[in-house]
């Protein structure tokens, strides 16, 4: 059967998901506002790159918060790329905001300064190989809880950038904006399989 | 295409779905940030006190933007005068994440835009139609918005804007291959940004509404004639309610195609800019660099 994931589509570059996840046979749908979180099964969702500000307001302001976060907390398979990451994590060392605070990791917001500090390389993720990252104005991760089950998967100059728990993946650059889907399949394939046993 | 392209392209491709909105102080860009913005754009005066002072606009005092860098962790946008490198030297030097080479202010050279692909920072350029999309892309703008007519609260412009980019787009994408020389000859642009917009069917950069919006409404009407996200300027601080009208903005942005929330969102949002119909207009900012 052909698995079904929604995309949080209040903000930001959530296009870019749902392609990638039609390039793979995957059906995607947009969640805009609450009543699309229950159109048929939601097997997985992605929290997309764009504004965590404008995004964690939405969330709230249309009603969809509470019962995302419950969700999460009881095993949806989540990848939250760049702001995405913000939402899930539990602690951001720069910012007053928590949204989702899942994911026992603490970020930095804008951890590379303006736009001017955005770049792009190619590293290893582990688990899949080296595969290309683009940041843009991208926090990082810079701590993990010790007690924690949490895998780190990709560092850069000793900055975490990837990280799994249970059902949450997350990444503070954008597989998105690149045609290197692997990141997309891991999440399929190690992430949202395993919840479904 | 060089990697520092690719990359301000894709923070355009961030602020997709969202709303980039004028401010004049840190306490102005706040209340966006709180409202939900994705982005502030500092400016000296917004669109509509430029008009009512007259005389020339230019670009803001680099303390005024610093303190507004301060005060939000969302992007900040700042305007240059069209043409004016220098100015956009100071701008890049500040660290701004976004140019805007606007013909709001007052145009510093009447030939010649910026040559963005000298900057290492993003710009943002307006455009009426098609080929003036595809001559500040060719420059090296990484995202393009409709001109409208800024200050005016009147959506007509932006919206017979945005109508002709998308259509020059559908012709361009229904065209024969062997037509596409012609058609970059009559649009005074380069061959192969033709041939990008015929295969894929839509500009290589992001493509945001502005100039006019002043009302929820009006944001769910540029996004259903295609537009990629709003900027409002005078739209939001003209009104009687700022903080209210703003969020309401957002909101129609996001959810454009449900006109059941699009109208709660319209109730009791105080007074709308005055505005000015276009046969009252004196200047016509849109006609500024072609």
């Amino acid at each position: 059967m052909q698995k079904r994931i929604g995309v949080l589509a209040v903000q930001g570059a959530f296009a870019e998901h749902i392609n990638i996840l039609n390039k793979l046979g995957v059906e995607a749908f947009e969640i805009r506002q609450k009543s699309d979180l229950y159109h048929g099964t939601m097997e997985g969702i992605i929290l997309p790159g764009g504004e965590s500000t404008v995004m964690g307001k939405l969330l709230r302001e249309l009603e969809m918060f509470e019962d995302l976060k419950t969700a999460i907390e009881d095993g949806l398979p989540v990848l939250g790329t760049c702001a995405g990451l913000i939402l899930l994590a539990k602690s951001i060392s720069n910012d007053k905001s928590r949204y989702f605070g899942t994911m026992d990791i603490k970020v930095k917001r804008n951890a590379y300064g303006r736009q001017l500090g955005s770049f792009h390389t190619i590293s290893e993720f582990k688990g899949i190989g080296d595969i290309p990252m683009t940041f843009i104005r991208a926090p990082y991760i810079e701590e993990v809880a010790k007690d924690q089950d949490v895998k780190i998967l990709a560092e850069i100059d000793g900055h975490i950038v990837a990280a799994r728990q249970r059902n949450m993946l997350v990444t503070s650059f954008h597989p998105e904006l690149t045609s290197d889907y692997r990141v997309h399949q891991y999440f399929l394939e190690k992430v949202s399989s395993l919840s479904l046993l | 295409m060089n990697q520092r392209y690719e990359l301000n392209k894709n923070l355009a491709q961030m602020l997709k779905g969202g709303v980039i909105m004028d401010v004049t102080t840190p306490e102005q860009a706040k209340i966006a940030e709180e409202a939900g913005a994705c982005a502030v754009m500092a400016l000296e005066k917004i669109p509509a006190d430029i008009r009512g002072a007259g005389g020339v606009a230019r670009m803001s005092d680099p303390k005024m933007i610093k303190g507004i860098q301060e005060a939000v962790s969302i992007p900040v946008m700042a305007k240059v005068r069209i043409g004016h490198f220098a100015e956009a030297q100071i701008l890049q030097a500040l660290e701004i994440d976004y140019i805007d080479e606007s013909e709001v202010l007052s145009p510093a050279d009447d030939t010649y835009h910026i040559d963005k692909t000298k900057f290492d920072v993003p710009f943002v350029c307006g455009a009426k139609d098609l080929g003036e999309a595809l001559r500040r892309i060719s420059e090296g703008a990484s995202m393009i918005r409709t001109k409208g007519e800024p200050g005016t609260g009147d959506v007509v412009q932006a919206v017979r804007h945005m109508r002709l980019i998308m259509k020059q787009i559908r012709q361009l994408q229904n065209m024969r291959e062997d037509e596409l020389y012609h058609a970059a000859k009559e649009l005074q642009v380069p061959y192969d940004l033709v041939c990008y917009v015929h295969e894929n069917g839509k500009l290589p950069v992001v493509n945001f509404a502005a100039g006019g919006v002043a009302t929820p409404a009006d944001a769910a009407l540029m996004m259903q004639l295609g537009a990629e996200g709003v900027f409002v300027g005078s739209g939001i601080f003209k009104s009687g309610d700022p903080a209210k009208r703003a969020q309401a903005i957002v909101k129609a942005v996001t959810n454009y195609n449900d006109p059941k929330l699009i109208a709660e969102l319209s109730e009791d949002l105080g007074e709308a800019m005055v505005g000015i119909n276009e046969q009252e207009i004196e200047l016509l900012m849109a006609a500024r660099g072609v």
